[in-house]
């Protein structure tokens, strides 16, 4: 399966440091699209600001590369606009849920049919280590030397609550799984929320002694299980892995949608 | 043939105008004075099968109308002063990406909450200055609902000459004043339309590569062009730059293409001014008691003359600096501390002779007030 072809070759050598799990996501990315059989010029990739959010450079759709926490915003004018082409917006931890955590809720509540995959690297990498809303308490960053007091959002549980029909949550050291989840968020009819746990050695790892990539990507094989395995029970402390939720919920588009229909009819004055 | 004759606010002229120039997308968040633009348009985008949609603030609503403009439609979303500071940064990208999108400000009194429902016209340099970063932008305002209506037009069609956000700067007078306006049929006012690229599908396209007028032939999101859009500096390609030959060139690029044109930009009015010795220049709300008092001297034989701006920025300085040579006196009236009167003074011989007639407490502007201050200037007295 090549990906090769999806890839904006002029655009590369990626900024992505060594290690960095953001590559991982991309591939995964590519793969899924690749065997859904998309048309490249129905696909429009919005993003916002952040290391995370440099893949629309990357890649050979329509790509918006927008302001930091706004990609939603954006990628609603843009599918409310023309319901037919496949929205996905590659997003960091901070720029969803700490400057565009609005957005990230009200995306969700209008159930508007586009993909967030959230790169959950815990902290803010481009900008070289700050604390963001998933970094986690107690945990170091530079804005954060002493130790972090500020507790982390869950991405699943906020996502489920805000109303998106589609939430799952992976990480990089499962690639397969991740791209199937990439894959059905996609073609779920709603706003679907892919949370990918994803390594940031340079500037999360190193600062709170998790060793380098390799071993950041081992603690997610060890420190994460299935939704409601057994280990879960026996140690709660685990981070599930899998479809937290996929339902059936009127889409945003086609609710508009229905209105003009309904006016066109005139049985609706 | 039957006129189309109405009696509405001035937010419903905007609304009658964006729809008449185009408009098939609206994004916008709630705010005094301008909600009855959104409302007006939740009624009648959907039964054009345009797109309505109320966002969850304002930063949200200019992010959805530049997604919505990327994808071929014209976009307008609305708002007043505390809105419109949340806009700001949507704003530049729009200038830096170069999206068409019409940005109505229906002022208010400010700073910060101010006073939402008096009028004021205090943020012209906001207009210019908000969004951080050197830029040209264009910003209109009107006097009356004729004016508006085309004024509006020419905003839509301006955002598309330029591929640039226009501003509409109105005020709460306008936008709540109710007056006849005459509905022009289509066809009666020109209308631009998006320039898009004739190349096929697979060559190597520029979307960002102006043509020798500089204008820029673009392709639509969904269409066969694919390409990067960004808020980064960037090339020909739409991919970010370091590349200080290429900052340097789209930094020209993005202001030449609007101050070069102040010209064709440029749109005001003037009453009285052949042999005027005391000038008026005032614009928007302000400019209709202005006009009451130039046409009241005259009828008693003083050379009052006005000029009433629409375009503020790019700023007409041709036009102050030729009709305003003989002045004996400037009275700039507007209605904040003193904005535009530092524009017009920046551009006469003589600024000692420009002054300010002004009020700042969210009450409308009289001709009384511009009296009071004409007695002062012509010696005689308070």
């Amino acid at each position: 399966m090549s990906v090769k072809k999806f890839i904006r070759e002029r655009f590369f050598p990626h900024i992505w440091c060594q290690g960095c799990g953001h590559g991982i996501v991309l591939n995964a990315m590519l793969r899924a699209l690749s065997a859904l059989g998309i048309s490249k010029n129905e696909i429009v990739v919005v993003s916002g600001i952040g290391c995370s959010a440099r893949i629309s450079g990357y890649v050979d759709f329509h790509t918006l590369h927008t302001l930091h926490g706004r990609a939603l915003a954006f990628a609603t004018g843009v599918k409310m606009s023309l319901p037919g082409l496949n929205v996905i917006v590659p997003m960091g931890d901070g720029d969803a849920l700490a400057i565009g955590g609005n957005h990230f809720i009200h995306a969700a509540r209008r159930n508007i049919d586009m993909t967030a995959i959230v790169m959950n690297n815990r902290i803010y990498g481009m900008t070289g280590g700050q604390f963001s809303p998933l970094t986690g308490y107690g945990m170091k960053a530079t804005t954060a030397p002493y130790k972090n007091i500020d507790h982390d959002f869950d991405i699943a549980e906020l996502s489920r609550a805000a109303g998106a029909s589609y939430v799952a949550r992976t990480t990089t050291y499962h690639v397969q799984q991740l791209t199937e989840m990439i894959k059905e968020a996609i073609l779920h009819d709603g706003f679907s929320v892919v949370e990918v746990l994803s390594q940031c050695p340079t500037n999360f790892g190193r600062r709170n002694k998790m060793g380098g990539a390799v071993e950041m990507m081992e603690s997610y094989k060890s420190l994460t299980t299935p939704i409601g395995s057994k280990a879960k029970q026996e140690n709660p402390a685990l981070i599930e892995r899998g479809v937290f939720v996929q339902r059936e919920l009127p889409e945003y588009c086609s609710e508009y949608n229905a209105i003009i229909e309904k006016l066109k009819k005139g049985t609706e004055k | 043939m039957t006129q189309n004759i109405k009696f509405i606010q001035g937010n419903e002229v905007c609304v009658e105008a964006a729809l008449y120039a185009g408009l098939t997308f609206y994004a916008g968040y709630p705010i005094t004075p301008s909600t009855e633009i959104a409302e007006h348009l939740a009624i009648r985008l959907p039964l054009i099968s345009g797109t309505f949609i109320q966002m969850e603030d304002e930063i949200a609503s200019i992010c959805a109308i530049i997604g919505a403009s990327l994808t071929g439609n014209k976009v307008m979303t609305a708002t007043s002063g505390p809105g419109f500071s949340l806009m700001q940064e949507g704003l530049g990208y729009a200038i830096m990406a170069e999206i068409p999108c019409v940005i109505v400000n229906v002022q208010r009194g400010g700073p910060s909450t101010g006073l939402p429902t008096n009028v004021s016209q205090s943020d012209v340099f906001q207009a210019q200055w908000g969004t951080h970063g050197d830029h040209a932008i264009i910003a209109m305002t009107a006097s009356s609902h004729q004016d508006l209506f085309e004024i509006t037009v020419d905003a839509f069609n301006m955002a598309e000459t330029y591929r640039t956000p226009v501003i509409l700067l109105l005020d709460e007078v306008i936008g709540h004043m109710r007056e006849r306006v005459f509905i022009p049929e289509p066809g009666e006012l020109p209308l631009v339309e998006r320039l898009k690229t004739a190349f096929k599908e697979g060559v190597d396209y520029h979307p960002y590569l102006p043509r020798e007028d500089g204008r820029l032939p673009m392709s639509d999101f969904g269409g066969i062009h694919r390409f990067n859009v960004t808020g980064l500096v960037h090339d020909m390609w739409g991919f970010p730059s370091n590349n200080p030959t290429i900052a340097k060139g789209l930094m020209h690029h993005l202001i030449d293409k609007i101050n070069n044109n102040v010209h064709e930009i440029a749109r005001y009015k003037e009453y009285h001014m052949d042999d005027a010795s005391i000038i008026l220049v005032s614009y928007g709300c302000s400019a209709r008691s202005a006009r009451h008092v130039v046409e009241n001297r005259r009828k008693r034989g003083e050379k009052l003359g006005l000029i009433e701006l629409q375009t503020l920025w790019p700023f007409p300085m041709h036009v102050i600096r030729n009709r305003c040579a003989n002045a004996r006196y400037i009275l700039v009236v507007e209605q904040n501390m003193g904005q535009l009167v530092h524009l017009v003074k920046m551009n006469v011989a003589r600024p000692d002779k420009v002054f300010l007639c002004n009020r700042i407490d969210g009450v409308f502007i009289s001709p009384t007030d511009i009296r009071n201050v004409l007695r002062v200037i012509q010696g005689r007295g308070v």
